[in-house]
């Protein structure tokens, strides 16, 4: 099986599923000694690709298209994507275009999964070998055609923007030799570029290739799909998680003009009308009645109540429930006399509450097997809904389009927004389309949420002022556990961020412990992961500790990086606080923060003041290190967009349960961040030849605690729980 | 129940209940997309039209209360407006999918404060949600658009 990457797994099948679906679609099809994307790509027409592979089409006129293997959700990739490929092929850049691959489990495999499926910020990384070699195979082909064509030396011919010439005059457009480059075998090891000479990559010119048509209203998203005879679906849910359907009563519903249909299905009870406002009334005239024998009934207070207890050990862990070590290193006891840090950190859950709500399009039975959505796991998506349909997943197609936002919601073991279309679109059958469409509080309530997590943190300072003894608990429902990779090891997801900490790494002994208890509550992975709480723990308490110690936060970080060998570390902290000068704007109180996730590492000083009590954030000066940065453009717009994400959850982010039941419905009670409170992002790039790491997450986590260390020095009081702004 | 409504300039009739949310009229019956559903409940802006040149929430307004008036969207923008040039330049969008009802708040803004301060800015869209926080493009390009207007040069 494929190595995972850090933070962001996709659900593989398990032995046992495969065979399932075998025996039920193919009449027990085995298949022995096969990876993972070979069995979950059977049945998948993989056998139109053109003469330049799956991920470059390059048309009779010479138009270049870029195929794209994952989904862009606002993340920039398919910019970056595409500008390996014409950087390799010395393509005409202005005129490339990218197109969205559909599904296949083999050939658009994430290199880094094993399976398709966009997720952990490694789109660009994990395709940065391959895409690079595809434009460097078929500039050598077209090479090689006008090499043939003109009888010169090929190392004579250079490429520039699509035209090729050679020294004696002649030139050549794609256009003009792809009939013949086209029949030629590609060359195996095309030479790729010393980076020093590239001519596009790492220039303004690499800009989105989408900005028109999303400045235009003319974005191709789910719910904007409409095709003949569609049908569009909404569903009643149980108000609480794990509550079934004990009964309905469709008496009122179907009486809504443009209602067709009410039925149960796994999820809850569905209506089908013609059109979204009928389907929304209908839904609302159902009567339901819920079974909440096996529902979660606590209240979000109540779990948190017992993580401190765990925590604690005011209650010891019983059955499975044990601690786990995810860093624990040096032995001995803390210096006597040494001055102890107390911190403790409490971590609401959090909706993503995209833009666009969960939704997609099915079109099932009648031959057919399809789904048109955002897809951003296809593999997982086609495994679940082969699984409800019984059909090979690899034969389940999926057209993947634009998504308005996801930062994690939409990559999901379960597929369960796209299940429950599977089901709908199965019950209506014929290959009928059925849009399912959540409503803004459909997702809000939906689950999978940020888990709610505590961390207890208790460090001793040795004669130095920096920490001789670092203990630390963290209490958190898992992401992994109960999934296909759950397995039962460390779930790194609840630890990444502390674990790998150059703080920790500087600490002589370290006892570090996650305990996973479980909750009735659904969650997932949300833009950044585990460093959306590990990043504000270990930066928040660095500037605890330095302000114990009487010491300057970024002296002391900086003292602690050379400790650890964090060259990274120290050398975006030097960039942002270079770059900051010396002193904030009158009226406004810094706060530093530094953290690596995803293969990069950002700093930030955030200058921050009290607006009717608010904090407020006013300038942010980023420093990032992410290897080679493709488009600059575009890493400066994944940090602004990573910094008002995170400082939206820092400073207002919530999801609460009074007794089992979600309390924010919409963006009135799920307040989000708006223009006004919008901060200033100076985004400075660390110069690297090194190969490009992660941009889409790492942007997240290093605002909210660089706002709560202003905060401190602003009031001297630590913060212990987010949001930080309370209704 | 056919309704005529006024939409960038041409008499279209719909079928449509008069409760019936010019959202859903716009998105499903004329299959105009390019205006969105985000919340349903007018707090986050992604559904913004003008209604006689004010931007207006759509998910709220039933068509009966559109007799006589005239509606645009973002397909009604004429020809590329000065701030979608603006925004492209800008590499606004990440997503994408609220930035119609963002562009449709500034160009309703702009109409009537050709030179807003960053106060009218906050004001005029500080209904309108940037869930990939967007929000330092917009304003800019915003700028960029109204100093284009206020000192128009030869192409």
């Amino acid at each position: 099986m494929n190595k995972p990457i850090k933070g962001f797994v996709l659900a593989l099948p398990t032995r046992r599923d495969f065979v399932v679906i075998s025996a039920v679609a193919a009449g027990g099809v085995m298949l022995v000694g096969c990876s993972p994307s070979d069995m979950l790509s059977v049945g998948a027409d993989d056998k139109h690709f053109g003469p330049f592979g799956p991920f470059l089409r390059i048309a009779p006129d010479g138009a270049v298209t870029v195929v794209s293997k994952h989904i862009e959700f606002g993340q920039g990739n398919h910019a970056g994507l595409a500008a390996m490929v014409a950087e390799e092929l010395d393509a005409d850049w202005d005129k490339v275009k990218v197109e969205q691959a559909p599904a296949n489990a083999k050939v658009y495999a994430n290199l880094g999964m094993g399976v398709q499926g966009t997720g952990g910020s490694s789109a660009i990384a994990n395709s940065w070998p391959q895409l690079r070699a595809v434009g460097a195979t078929s500039r050598a082909m077209f090479v090689s055609a006008a090499a043939d064509r003109w009888k010169v030396p090929a190392a004579e011919i250079s490429v520039k923007n699509a035209v090729l010439s050679h020294p004696s005059g002649k030139t050549a457009t794609f256009g003009d030799l792809v009939a013949d480059a086209a029949k030629l075998t590609p060359p195996k090891d095309a030479p790729l570029k010393d980076p020093k000479n590239f001519t596009l990559i790492g220039t303004d010119r690499v800009r989105r290739k989408d900005a028109v048509a999303k400045s235009r209203g003319q974005a191709r998203f789910t719910q904007d799909v409409h095709l003949p005879n569609m049908l569009t679906a909404m569903v009643a849910h149980s108000p609480r998680f794990g509550g079934k359907v004990k009964s309905f009563d469709a008496t009122e519903a179907k009486k809504v003009p443009g209602v067709v249909d009410v039925f149960e299905i796994p999820a809850g009870v569905a209506v089908t009308a013609t059109n979204t406002y009928a389907a929304r009334q209908g839904r609302d005239a159902l009567k339901v009645e819920w079974n909440d024998d096996k529902a979660e009934k606590r209240s979000s207070d109540a779990i948190m109540d017992s993580y401190h207890d765990l925590a604690s050990g005011k209650t010891q862990p019983s059955g499975d429930l044990k601690w786990q070590a995810f860093d624990a290193h040096g032995t001995g006891p803390a210096p006597a006399g040494g001055k102890v840090v107390e911190a403790s950190f409490d971590f609401p859950y959090l909706a993503h509450a995209t833009m666009e709500p969960m939704n997609c399009v099915a079109e099932i039975g009648g031959g057919k097997n399809k789904l048109t959505f955002g897809s951003q796991s296809p593999t997982v998506d086609q495994l679940n809904t082969g699984m409800i349909v019984g059909a090979l997943p690899g034969s389940v197609q999926i057209e993947t389009l634009f998504a308005g936002g996801s930062f994690g919601r939409r990559a999901n073991f379960k597929s369960d927004y796209v299940t429950e279309c599977v089901h709908i679109a199965k019950h209506v059958g014929g290959g009928r389309p059925v849009k399912l469409v959540w409503t803004r509080e459909d997702d809000m309530t939906g689950g999978y949420y940020r888990p709610m997590v505590h961390h207890a943190v208790k460090v001793t300072l040795g004669d130095d002022g920096f920490p001789a003894h670092w203990n630390h608990r963290i209490v958190s429902q898992s992401i992994m556990k109960g999934s296909p990779m759950g397995g039962g090891g460390l779930d790194e997801t609840a630890v990444e961020g502390a674990k790998g900490s150059p703080y920790l790494k500087a600490t002589p002994v370290v006892d570090g412990q996650l305990i996973l208890p479980d909750a009735g509550v659904p969650v997932l992975w949300w833009r950044s992961v585990g460093a959306t709480h590990t990043a504000f723990v270990m930066e928040h308490t660095i500037d605890q500790l330095a302000h114990a110690a009487g010491k300057d936060p970024v002296e002391y970080r900086r003292a602690l990086y050379t400790r650890a060998g964090a060259n990274r570390h120290l050398a975006v902290l030097n960039l942002a606080v270079e770059k900051a000068g010396p002193t904030p704007a009158a009226g406004w109180t810094r706060g530093v923060a530094v953290h690596e996730s995803f293969g990069s590492v950002v700093a930030q000083v955030a200058e921050v003041k009290l607006v009717n009590g608010e904090p407020r954030v006013g300038r942010v000066v980023t420093a990032v290190d992410c290897g080679i940065a493709i488009s600059p453009d575009q890493v400066a717009s994944q940090m602004e967009g990573g910094t008002c994400y995170g400082l939206s959850a820092a400073l207002f982010g919530r999801i609460s349960l009074k007794d089992g039941v979600v309390e924010q419905r919409n963006f009135d009670g799920y307040r989000v961040l708006r223009q006004t409170e919008a901060p200033h992002v100076e985004t400075h790039i660390l110069p690297s030849m090194n190969k490009p790491s992660g941009i889409g997450e790492p942007g997240c986590p290093v605002i909210g605690p660089a706002v709560a260390n202003a905060l401190l020095t602003m009031t001297g009081k630590p913060t212990s729980s987010l949001p930080l702004v309370k209704i | 129940m056919a309704k005529t409504l006024i939409i960038n300039g041409k008499s279209v009739s719909v079928q449509a209940a008069p409760d019936t949310p010019l959202l859903w009229v716009l998105r499903d019956e004329l299959e105009m997309t390019g205006t969105k559903y985000g919340c349903g409940i007018a707090q986050c802006g992604a559904c913004t039209v003008h209604v006689d040149g004010a931007a207006t929430r759509s998910c709220v307004t039933p068509i009966s209360a559109l007799d006589g008036v005239k509606i645009t969207t973002i397909e009604g923008l004429e020809g590329v407006h000065p701030l979608q040039a603006a925004w492209v330049e800008a590499d606004v969008p990440q997503c994408g999918y609220c930035q119609s009802g963002q562009l449709m708040s500034a160009s309703a803004l702009l109409t009537k404060t050709p030179h807003p301060t960053d106060t009218d800015i906050d004001d005029a869209m500080n209904g309108n949600i940037c869930r990939c926080g967007c929000y330092q493009r917009i304003r800019a390009a915003i700028k960029v658009a109204a100093a284009r207007a206020a000192a128009p040069v030869a192409a």
